[in-house]
């Protein structure tokens, strides 16, 4: 992700005035291919009827007749636009797969969405209202998660967008490419305040941002307020290596495969880190006793992905 | 074919009173496709309950009362024979006698399978079963389980009460003669009939059978 | 003696069991709610001219356009062609005297009104404000409004559509007069039966997800809450999965009409009959395949939403056989511009571009810019108000004088239509560009940047109300004592219902008529509307 290929990246192509990530780019250029391809079938068909219309007018004098079946004209027009769907939804999938697989070294943000507000959070501990500061040419992840009901995090000048949903984590990703800053909007109807539910995405230079982050307030980092609560929900009662509890050990959870009580087995992940804490019978660990208590209503939702951040990050014995 | 012919073929100008079988018979086979798709939208449901919690709906399974259930089965299949004999025996002159005793008998057997389930929910309730902040089985999908066990049980009740009504009325029409009762629209009775029958076969091994064979 | 005049007191309306009047009944009920839901549409068009909430608070504005959807989807749209012009002509297309139920479509208009009435009933309570797709939780946890009465409504009138689609489904496969082969059935009739197995098979899912939606909200039980382990997402499955067929509810009648309107007054028969009738089937069935388009970027799996995309653009593809067909039809006709003509024409240009907007949207990577923007919205009104409104308005001008005996003045008919057109690529083409520079919608405050093409669609707007007002004046003048008497086959079509009376007798026909040889036996080399010498414009017989 270089920082100058991106910059010319960003100038060669845009649709709009602020095409500001690395995927904005190659929206517009569909976008652009598909308005091009969609107004020379609107105006064909629109001048064709049109011609039609006035040459085959009643009254004027020209030759007409019934027409004939014609079966090559209509395979023709059934299979062209059939073989130019296939290409135009194989170029737009190829591009949303991209969406969902963000680079390893993307930087970690926390987002909780309510009516009508956004709260964010830096790994580092700082927090952020209606705003994000990003630094450009790295990548972030959001990870997302709403505390009533489903809005949707939606950027404009990247060309992206995504539902936030109570109970899950949903996920976001972008490499900025321009410097600024950009409307940030909730694109999911979500009660009386839906339309006022703004923001603003403050992209910086990487040096900027860094002196940025440091600057906020003195707090906890993210996985440094996870631990706290780690210990003050009484994780570490059943979890830490000396306790006398028969409890997994937690050590590289995200990521590992987990094998579960039924005979299935999945890769943990954010939403079943969430799911253990707040619904612990829903998959239980093989070889272990159903009998972690719920902490739903204990564990807020900036709790939970401060743990998560813990868990990713911290030491744990 | 010559205009009289042709107008004999089609009902509406045959000149009789009696639309053909196949009109009624066709609505009701229409009917019921819209119904499956009714109470399609609960499998779904049900489908994505299993598939997310398995253990829970195992569990809760486990609390629905299986003898009862079964019972309810048989009533509900021999229902189904019954109402299938009393249409044989409206269309034969040798048995069209017994046909009002049969209907009446379907519906009796309808009637037992509600007051058996009433019974059961009644049970479920003094076990705290219902979905709520009463509800007492601490298993993840257990709820959902329930909820949608008595929202599924009690739509069918509703559709079993209707047959029940309905059937009862041709039941006593045809015990009275009534020329609104002839065989056809019993058989289109008979069919709705086994349609709620069917959905029951569905319904009994989803909430009833789910891991009981420990 | 006409329908019409066939008794004259309330009652014998309001227990008719005769399939026109009853499609009467639903016309004027429509009308009704048809300009209800504008009336809505106009004061959010009138709030939106500026970015400030300046007309109405952010409650009220949330509520109108949500009664502005419930009221024009499920009392406007879904009903409009099927149940007004499909009741009146499918018996009369295929020779028969009514439907199969008669009073099946009786207790349908009642169980209509019924739910009209309760959905109003809500609104005079003050109205719900969850859109008229009801997303959870926020329609089961959070909103204040009236939910539960509003979606009793919808399930009531849900019924109704169900058992007209029964009703339709067994009238054409059982009392089409004898030798009257499917392939020998007006696109109409072929439309408005795919319409009714949709009816059928789709409404049933809605109902049972407003259930689980009241149930949701009055005992706090469900499987939309997250805090039972329950999933949002499964309520837009279930949603979506009756919606988006019912938007085929709402296009394929409109179809069907053009494939009656334009080799009328193209005097062609229509072009590729055989592939017409297959893309509407093709249509029908794809089109239960990919409600998941809607919800690329609700948190559905990639792979769901691959195989959504995919079968997306495939619908898309006996769509465009059908405007092909539509175009192709109009070669080496003998074309004539009547009222009925310019909303049909106008119905496959806008609907074309509709369609190719829907392209777009099905393009994942595209609509993860465009979800939820006004170009959504605007792709949308162009298939339902450019396509199906329209198309319903074309309907009702040509079968007009059937329905009625009388012929309205063509001259404010065109200008009406012309009115129509403009006033709505005003109103609705710069919505595509609010949506395409990143305009969400359900907003009632904007940014100041979006004004510009707001105002335009605004003004727009007001060019749309009054093209849609002045068939009001028109339609009522030609129903006057003294109007203009229209003769049973004024256009010269074919069709059975071109050769019984205008208006026809209470039993349709004196005896089983014929079908025709040919479906659409128009010659363009012998147009009888345009050669005096054939018998003019009001010449009663018809062309075989």
């Amino acid at each position: 992700m270089n920082g100058d290929a991106d910059a010319r990246l960003s100038s060669s192509f845009r649709l709009l005035e602020q095409s500001a990530s690395t995927i904005a780019q190659r929206t517009d250029l569909l976008f652009t291919a598909m308005l091009v391809l969609c107004g020379v079938m609107a105006l064909g068909v629109c001048l064709t009827i049109l011609v039609f219309a006035v040459r085959y007018r009643h009254g004027a004098k020209v030759e007409r007749g019934n027409i004939g079946r014609h079966l090559g004209l209509e395979i023709g027009w059934t299979l062209v636009p059939l073989v130019l769907f296939i290409g135009l939804f194989t170029w737009a999938a190829h591009d949303f797969t991209q969406l969902y697989r963000p680079p390893a070294n993307a930087l970690p943000v926390y987002v909780v969405a309510k009516q009508w507000m956004w709260k964010l959070q830096h790994r580092n501990g700082r927090r952020e209202i209606n705003e994000l500061h990003v630094p450009l040419g790295q990548p972030v992840r959001l990870v997302m998660t709403s505390q009533d009901a489903i809005h949707s995090f939606y950027v404009p000048a990247f060309r992206l967008k995504q539902d936030v949903v109570p109970g899950r984590y949903t996920g976001l990703w972008f490499t900025a490419t321009q410097l600024g800053e950009f409307r940030l909007f909730c694109a999911e109807y979500c009660g009386s305040e839906h339309s006022q539910m703004m923001g603003r995405i403050v992209v910086m230079q990487p040096a900027e941002y860094a002196r940025w982050l440091g600057s906020g307030a003195e707090q906890p980092s993210l996985a440094q307020y996870g631990f706290a609560r780690f210990r003050e929900l009484g994780c570490s009662g059943c979890h830490a290596a000396g306790s006398t509890v028969h409890a997994p050990s937690l050590r590289g959870l995200l990521g590992r495969t987990v094998h579960l009580q039924d005979g299935r087995s999945l890769v943990a992940d954010e939403n079943y880190v969430r799911d253990s804490i707040l619904l612990p019978r829903k998959d239980v660990v093989a070889g272990f006793e159903p009998v972690m208590p719920s902490f739903t209503g204990q564990a807020s939702e900036e709790d939970i992905q401060a743990l998560i951040a813990y868990l990713r990050e911290g030491a744990i014995e | 074919m010559n205009a009289n012919a042709a107008a004999r073929e089609h009902p509406h100008y045959a000149g009789g009173r009696e639309p053909p079988r196949e009109i009624g018979q066709l609505g009701m086979w229409v009917f019921i496709a819209s119904e499956i798709l009714f109470f399609g939208g609960l499998f779904v449901a049900y489908v994505y309950g299993r598939s997310h919690w398995p253990n829970g709906f195992a569990q809760a399974s486990r609390h629905t009362d299986v003898v009862l259930g079964t019972l309810n089965t048989g009533v509900l299949l021999t229902s189904s024979a019954v109402i299938a004999l009393a249409v044989a025996c409206a269309e034969s002159p040798a048995f069209r006698r017994w046909t009002a005793r049969l209907l009446w008998l379907t519906a009796a057997l309808g009637v037992i399978f509600i007051v058996v389930k009433g019974m059961e929910y009644r049970k479920e309730w003094h076990e705290h079963l219902f979905p709520g902040p009463g509800f007492e089985l601490d298993a993840g999908g257990a709820q959902l389980f329930f909820m949608l066990y008595f929202v599924m049980t009690a739509l069918h009740a509703l559709h079993l009460a209707i047959g029940i009504v309905g059937v009862s009325l041709f039941a006593w029409a045809t015990g009275q003669a009534k020329s609104w009762a002839p065989p056809r629209r019993i058989d289109i009775m008979a069919l709705y009939w086994h349609f709620v029958d069917v959905v029951w076969i569905f319904l009994y091994p989803l909430l009833y059978l789910v891991e009981r064979h420990s | 003696m006409s329908y019409l005049e066939d008794g004259l007191t309330l009652r014998s309306w309001f227990f008719t069991t005769d399939h026109k009047r009853i499609a009467i009944l639903y016309a004027i009920a429509i009308t009704g709610f048809f300009f209800i839901g504008g009336a809505a549409a106009t004061l959010i068009r009138l709030e939106l001219a500026t970015p400030a909430g300046d007309l109405v608070s952010h409650d009220t504005y949330n509520r109108l356009f949500t009664a502005h959807g419930v009221i024009m989807v499920w009392l406007f749209l879904i009903p409009s062609i099927p149940s007004v012009l499909g009741n009146f002509l499918i018996p009369l297309m295929i020779g028969a005297r009514d439907l199969a139920f008669p009073r099946l479509n009786l207790l349908s208009w009642y169980l209509y009104i019924a739910g009209g009435l309760i959905i109003l009933a809500s609104l005079f309570l003050g109205g719900v404000d969850t859109g008229w797709t009801f997303y959870t939780p926020y329609s089961t946890m959070f909103s204040n409004s009236w939910v539960a009465v509003t979606l009793t409504g919808v399930f009531v009138t849900g019924f109704s559509s169900i058992l007209t689609g029964l009703n339709f489904i067994v009238t054409v496969h059982t009392l089409r007069t004898p030798g009257m082969g499917w392939f020998k059935l007006p696109l109409f009739v072929w439309a408005i039966y795919a319409t009714s197995v949709i009816l059928v098979l789709a409404t049933p899912v809605l109902a049972i997800t407003t259930l689980l939606v009241i149930a949701e909200r009055l005992w706090q039980i469900g499987v939309f809450d997250p805090a039972y382990g329950g999933d949002p997402l499964l309520f837009q499955h279930l949603f979506w999965f009756y919606s988006h067929p019912a938007v085929y509810i709402m296009v394929l009648p409109a179809m069907g009409v053009a494939s009656e309107i334009i080799p009328c007054f193209a005097r062609q028969r229509i072009f590729g009959y055989r592939f017409m009738a297959y893309a509407i089937l093709g249509i029908a069935s794809i089109g239960f395949l990919v409600w998941g388009h809607h919800m690329f970027v609700s948190g559905q799996s990639v792979a769901a939403s691959m195989v959504f995309s995919l079968l997306s653009f495939m619908v898309a593809i006996p769509s465009s056989i059908k405007v092909f067909n539509w175009t192709a039809t109009l070669y080496r006709g003998s074309i004539h511009f009547d009222a009925p003509m310019l909303y049909a024409l106008g119905f496959v240009g806008l609907f074309t571009v509709g369609g190719l907007t829907g392209l777009v949207l099905a393009s994942l990577s595209l609509d993860v810019h465009l979800t939820d923007t006004y170009f959504v919205v605007s792709h949308f009104h162009y298939i339902m108000v450019g396509g199906s409104v329209m198309a319903y308005f074309g309907g009702l001008h040509f079968w007009w004088p059937k329905i009625t005996g009388r012929m309205y003045a063509d001259t404010w008919a065109r200008i009406a239509a012309v009115l129509i057109f403009l006033g709505f690529n005003l109103t609705f083409f710069p919505q595509y560009l609010l949506g395409v520079q990143g305009m969400p919608r359900r907003y009632h405050t904007y940014p100041p940047e979006f004004q510009v093409l707001n105002l335009l669609s605004s003004s727009g707007a007001v060019v749309l109300a009054v093209g849609y007002l002045l068939p009001l004046f028109y339609f009522a003048w030609s129903l006057r004592p003294g109007g203009r008497i229209a003769g049973a086959n004024p256009f010269h079509a074919t069709g059975l219902e071109w050769t019984t009376p205008s208006p026809p007798p209470k039993d349709n026909f004196e005896q089983l008529p014929e079908p025709p040889q040919e479906v659409y036996g128009y010659d363009p080399a012998k147009d009888p509307r345009h050669d005096p010498a054939r018998g003019g414009a009001m010449a009663a017989e018809p062309v075989r």
